[in-house]
């Protein structure tokens, strides 16, 4: 048996979908906040920080890292959390954590339910598209199987082998997923969300691998790159 | 006291430290548009995303350049409003959450009070009251300026602001986008006198303005005279005579009505050289005083916001940890300094 590892405190923030949420690892307890408030994140998020602080009686400048759901997710929700890191990390020199609101999504729904270890994880993306990635449990932690992607619903693919839980809002956007793949879904559970305190495991692996970054690299991942048409595809079109 | 400022309400993101003491430390401005140009306008979804990546940067710079420590700041001012939604949050997130970092005071700056005080920076100084006329992309006000936060909207424009008709009346002229500068420079080459454009409401009375129509004139005269040599420079120079002399018109009439002698000139049409020449003239005529920022503080910047929130943070002012930006938000609503607060 190894050591146990020394434990790293880590305040992580989630404000990519629809949850508002802050979560602080201290020894072995974990202190969190989370609040379903879609419109409130401005509102809540600092005064969850403090509240978790407050609660374990540290400051910023005596923890080791700091940690966000870095997307995919609502671009404005993304930049919330993006911000809000920074400036915490600028202000107190820690590194950050960036983590995958998929994979943090994935972690939650495996605390929950010990048997899913094969988790298509996938949210609603909006305009005929879908964000989505596949992760499989090694050691104790939802690792990416592949790239995770945007893309139409029907060019989601699972991998070749096993029974896949199915989480996350894009399940219940695009049922005709669900009916191409049922052979290889174990169940679909499409009332799923990222919460900051699943994002603590992931963060924890990255700061421990020495992965974490500076708070100007603390940035989003949005995944979708085409925002806009630029004036020749507008011309090009009308053609 | 130090106050770092921030701005991201549209496509510029700045940054900047000002002293109460010695004045501006440093600033540093990073403009997207060449990111816009090829989409023809501001597409608010690139903006933000170019903010979240180039403000940290651009704070170490502004330190750097300032020779401070995060930790010699006092406060910090960002921009709340008004301007794109995503753009402000950027701003406001990492500003507001590097002063709860810092343990510093944070406050909230309105961006149109920030250009209004920018020529308080110089060292001619406009004394309260005033009258501030505020051009730019996004705004044409004249504003009546009785203290720091005491303010009354006296005329605005009902339809483009005067640098988007600038710039509309650019891209029809084939100058491409933003063109509002090129237009200017190629005015000066043009016959002014050539066509008569309108000079909107001006023939009754009030102080509102209306700019859309220069630009349709603009339009039917390039549409009829197209082969007329040198139809673009005269239409360019006979456009921006038309603007000039409405917005000299209004200034002369804001000063009248309110029997106060200073005027002061600030956002991003307040670097046009014709205009600032003109209100010169019309204020030497008229024994007022006309006051503009420096040309590199017209445009948005970091260093009005360091300084309006100065004066706020200074007066005792402070907001709470809200992020939550003001995309519509009236300058009457704003809240006065208290009394004896310097």
């Amino acid at each position: 048996m190894s050591e146990k590892p020394h434990p790293v405190k880590i305040l992580a923030l989630d404000t990519t979908q629809e949850y508002c949420s802050v979560a602080l690892s201290v020894d072995d307890a974990l202190i969190w906040r989370e609040e379903l408030a879609p419109r409130s994140h401005t509102e809540l998020i600092l005064p969850q920080v403090q509240a978790v602080l407050a609660e374990a009686e540290l400051r910023l400048n005596q923890l080791d890292a700091l940690a966000f759901g870095r997307g995919p997710g609502s671009f404005t929700g993304l930049r919330i959390a993006a911000g809000v890191v920074q400036g915490l990390a600028l202000g107190a020199d820690l590194p950050v954590a960036p983590v995958s609101s998929l994979a943090a999504m994935a972690q939650g729904f495996y605390r929950e339910n010990s048997t899913a270890t094969h988790i298509n994880a996938a949210f609603d993306a909006r305009i005929g598209e879908v964000y989505w990635g596949n992760y499989a449990l090694i050691e104790g932690i939802m690792q990416s199987m592949g790239d995770e992607a945007v893309s139409a619903p029907d060019d989601l693919l699972l991998p070749a082998t096993g029974g896949w839980y199915a989480i996350g809002s894009g399940w219940a956007a695009y049922p005709q997923m669900q009916h191409r793949l049922a052979a290889r879904l174990v169940k679909t559970i499409p009332e799923t969300a990222p919460l900051a305190r699943d994002i603590i495991p992931l963060a924890d692996k990255i700061f421990r691998a020495q992965q974490a970054v500076s708070a100007e690299q603390a940035l989003p991942v949005y995944l979708r790159q085409k925002v806009a048409r630029t004036i020749r595809e507008r011309t090009a079109d009308r053609s | 006291m130090n106050i770092l400022g921030i701005e991201t309400s549209c496509d510029e993101t700045g940054v900047a430290v000002y002293n109460t003491e010695t004045g501006l430390l440093g600033h540093s401005l990073y403009s997207q548009v060449i990111l816009h140009a090829e989409y023809g306008g501001v597409v608010p979804e690139l903006a933000s995303r170019d903010h979240i990546r180039k403000l940290s940067p651009l704070i170490h710079e502004v330190l750097e350049k300032s020779s401070l420590r995060l930790s010699e700041l006092d406060g910090i001012a960002f921009t709340r409003g008004p301007g794109l939604m995503g753009a402000l949050l950027v701003g406001t997130s990492l500003g507001c959450s590097l002063a709860f970092s810092l343990g510093i005071p944070a406050i909230g700056v309105h961006h149109m009070e920030g250009h209004l005080l920018a020529p308080m920076m110089e060292k001619n100084s406009p004394p309260f009251p005033f009258v501030a006329l505020l051009v730019s992309g996004g705004h044409t006000q004249l504003m009546l300026a009785r203290a720091v936060g005491q303010y009354e909207i006296l005329g605005q424009s009902v339809d483009d602001a005067v640098g988007e008709s600038f710039d509309k009346t650019a891209s029809l002229l084939g100058l491409g986008y933003p063109g509002g500068a090129a237009l200017a420079r190629l005015a000066e080459q043009g016959d002014p006198d050539r066509f008569t454009f309108p000079r909107p409401m001006t023939n009754r009375p009030g102080l509102d303005f209306s700019f859309s129509g220069l630009k349709t004139f603009a339009m039917n005269t390039l549409r009829n005279n197209t082969d007329e040599p040198g139809i673009k420079k005269n239409i360019a120079a006979a456009f921006q005579k038309a603007v000039v002399e409405t917005l000299v018109d209004k200034c002369q009439r804001a000063l009248r009505q309110t029997g106060y002698q200073a005027l002061i000139v600030a956002g991003g049409v307040g670097a046009n050289k014709c205009l600032r020449e003109r209100l010169v003239i019309e204020a030497e005529k008229s024994g007022t005083q006309v006051f503009f920022p420096s040309m590199a503080l017209c445009t948005d910047n970091g260093a009005m916001i360091a300084y309006a929130g100065a004066l706020r943070l200074s007066a005792g002012q402070q907001d709470d940890t809200n992020l939550a930006g003001r995309p519509r938000w009236s300058m009457e609503g704003l809240t006065a300094l208290p009394q004896n607060s310097g």
